[in-house]
């Protein structure tokens, strides 16, 4: 057989979107669709002003709010002043310099990761580049979207580029066929405790296999989301025929003849056959389970059928014992029957209305245990809409859980709804983190809405299959 | 914003040092959330690590970044994987504001090591057993001084110790060449980005 002389789809993005070699060898790369929100970008336009700097392709940046918004009441001015400090901050922002803006009250705002691939702005064959980690999300277009701060965010707006080196390619092919119960969270949470949180450094990962091809949008999204927690900078999956028939009719895709033209566009961006990638992994589809994270990042992750690990037989043991410490649980015991206080679904992992469907078909006819506080926070107004058209709402406020507006909420500690003092959480984001929903003391466990859904009527873990 | 760091050439890094251990330390830890919502990264410098140095009723915790023994540190040594997580420039910027000007450590999270060389702050990796090594000889003696060079990408103390160091070679460069503050490198060459942009087929909504 030859030496495989392909190019991947990295390759290609990556060359047809090359402006210049800077001085630092670094490449100056184009970025095609720029997507804010109203944290990490008020420092980037104040640094414009000083510099008198213009925007420097305005039409191609688009913002909304997310991440301090109230999720209830949504009255203005917030309660919170620099909440709505922010906001006021982000409104003035895109109004000086031009920036179509899905505002608070904008039937098309929401989750910064969820309404880019809604709209359709999202398309494969572009770089794409936010001021936040989890941009990864839009690889599953066939997008090469990267995650970036604040002085880059300043750049992007300046001139349209980045700086960047280029990354190594990783093809994951996840093999086989899911079994029931498992869901696209159950298989990035596998990927990441095999290759660990750090194991994606230098690396862009590339989705394939069985499961994936077979994978609607929206769980591609869930798997490309939290690349990042596995180290990737960027994640993606190449577009397919679900790709294009979720892309047409949207509101930013071209209709028509230039639909057509498009699609052969996007069909050439794909890897070749005999793409060479620098790494590759096998996954075994069927031998996922439903997973479960026990400790404070996501590699710390568990079948629902195994026992909480022991230190000495992880990769990093120091950690493992902080990770105990903070959960205040035991090696050796299971995870199933753990109690929980919060049941969150929601975040820009599984916010989507097949997340909220799978979580509503648990949900329905049953009551959430009287002892569980549980949310469900669409991850977009327009989510929010379809869902309630098909009554989705109705069934969750009758098993007990609360309906909310869209916005980021529980997933970070940046709006009113938060952890307290230790309360443990079966949450659908995408972060275990110490302190990472509100409260130092909180506890979370990251898992797919369905097995949050059936936590928060059993008041425990439990396994998600007994109800499928 | 000012930037904090004045000269935009960057050779030399030199000051005691923090050896702060522990693997995957995440930008939430480093910074929580809350602090976020401050409109400007002014205050950032008083926040890094502070849900881990204060308890509850704000009073100072054992930590090392409360450790007087360690007060004016510059140069932070670090294990793997530290800055994970959150894109959050406040992470890099509650370090720097804090006083911190280089990191040394196993590994770097890509978005943080990227918003350290926007703001001027070198992060450099050593292998695991250096790494130990200088944070044993920190925790023995806080007050060694180091020298982070990286002309000669090498860590000197005192001249007894001299840990080479890896860093990518862009980075050095930016850093060295003062071209890690990019806008105005991007910026001249607007006219080459026009005609990239032109080139996508995308940016003209595919018509013909
Ligand atoms: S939902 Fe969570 S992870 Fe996603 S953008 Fe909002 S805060 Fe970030």
């Amino acid at each position: 057989m030859s030496k495989p002389s392909g190019r991947t789809l990295y390759d290609k993005i990556w060359q047809s979107h090359t402006v210049d070699i800077l001085p630092t060898g670094q490449t100056q790369l184009f970025i095609g669709l720029h997507l804010i929100h109203e944290i990490t970008t008020a420092p980037a336009f104040d640094m414009l002003r000083e510099k008198a700097l213009q925007v420097a392709f305005p039409e191609r940046t688009f913002a909304t709010v997310d991440h301090v918004v109230p999720t209830d009441i949504r009255t203005r001015p917030f309660l919170d002043e620099q909440a709505e400090e922010l906001t006021q901050a982000l409104e003035k922002n895109v109004r000086q310099f031009d920036i179509e803006f899905f505002g608070l009250g904008s039937d098309r705002q929401g989750i910064v990761h969820v309404i880019g691939p809604q709209l359709g702005l999202t398309q494969p064959g572009m770089t794409l580049a936010c001021g936040d980690s989890h941009t990864s999300t839009h690889g599953a277009f066939g997008t090469l979207a990267f995650g970036i701060g604040t002085s880059q965010v300043r750049d992007v707006l300046a001139t349209q580029t980045l700086a960047m080196d280029k990354l190594k390619v990783r093809r994951i092919s996840v093999n086989g066929k899911l079994s029931a119960g498992v869901y696209a969270k159950d298989v990035i949470l596998t990927i990441i405790r095999r290759l660990g949180v750090g194991g994606g450094k230098g690396y862009a990962y590339e989705y394939g296999g069985a499961v994936v091809d077979r994978m609607n949008m929206e769980e591609r999204m869930t798997v490309c989301n939290m690349s990042i927690e596995g180290g990737a900078l960027a994640g993606y999956v190449n577009p397919d025929t679900t790709t294009f028939e979720y892309l047409q009719g949207r509101r930013f895709v071209p209709k028509g003849a230039d639909f057509d033209r498009a699609v052969a566009y996007w069909k050439s961006i794909a890897s070749d056959a005999d793409a060479r990638y620098d790494d590759v992994a096998d996954i075994d589809g069927p031998q996922i389970e439903p997973t479960v994270t026990w400790g404070i990042n996501p590699g710390q992750a568990v079948g629902i059928s195994e026992k909480l690990p022991r230190p000495e037989e992880l990769p990093d043991p120091e950690g493992a014992k902080r990770a105990y410490e903070h959960m205040g649980w035991q090696p050796g015991a299971p995870i199933l029957g753990t109690p929980i206080d919060v049941a969150f679904i929601g975040s820009c992992t599984n916010s989507r209305l097949s997340d909220l469907r799978a979580a509503a078909k648990i949900a329905r006819g049953r009551k959430v245990d009287p002892k569980v506080r549980a949310l469900v926070v669409p991850g977009s107004t327009e989510v929010k809409a379809l869902a309630e058209r098909e009554g989705l709402n109705q069934i969750f406020t009758d098993a007990g859980f609360e309906w909310r507006s869209a916005g980021c909420s529980m997933c970070l500690g940046m709006n009113p709804d938060k952890l307290k003092g230790r309360e443990i959480c079966a949450s659908s984001s995408n972060r275990n983190f110490i302190g990472r929903q509100g409260s130092p003391g909180g506890r979370t466990i990251l898992m797919s809405p369905a097995m949050v859904a059936a936590a928060a009527l059993n008041g425990k873990i439990v396994d998600v299959r007994e109800y499928a | 914003m000012a930037n904090v760091n004045s000269d935009t050439k960057i050779t030399v890094v030199s000051g005691t040092a923090l050896p702060l251990r522990g693997n995957d330390i995440d930008t939430d830890r480093i910074i929580p959330a809350r602090y976020l919502k401050e409109i400007t990264f002014a205050r950032m410098g008083e926040y890094p690590f502070f849900d881990e140095r204060f308890d509850a009723d704000g009073k100072p915790r054992p930590h090392l970044f409360n450790d007087p023994k360690h007060k004016g540190a510059a140069i932070l040594l670090v294990n793997k994987n530290f800055g994970c997580g959150s894109s959050r420039e406040h992470a890099p910027q509650a370090l720097l504001r804090f006083g911190i000007r280089a990191i040394v450590g196993e590994s770097f999270a890509a978005i943080f090591a990227g918003n350290c060389l926007m703001l001027g702050v070198p992060t450099v990796t050593v292998p695991a057993s250096e790494i130990d090594k200088l944070m044993q000889m920190v925790e023995h003696d806080p007050q060694i001084n180091f020298t982070l060079d990286l002309q000669a990408k090498r860590l000197f103390s005192g001249g007894e110790v001299a840990v080479a160091f890896d860093v990518p070679e862009s980075a050095r460069k930016a850093l060295m060449e003062g071209y890690w503050d990019s806008t105005a490198v991007l910026r001249a060459n607007l006219d080459k980005v026009k005609s990239v942009a032109a080139s996508l087929p995308y940016m003209a909504g595919f018509k013909p």
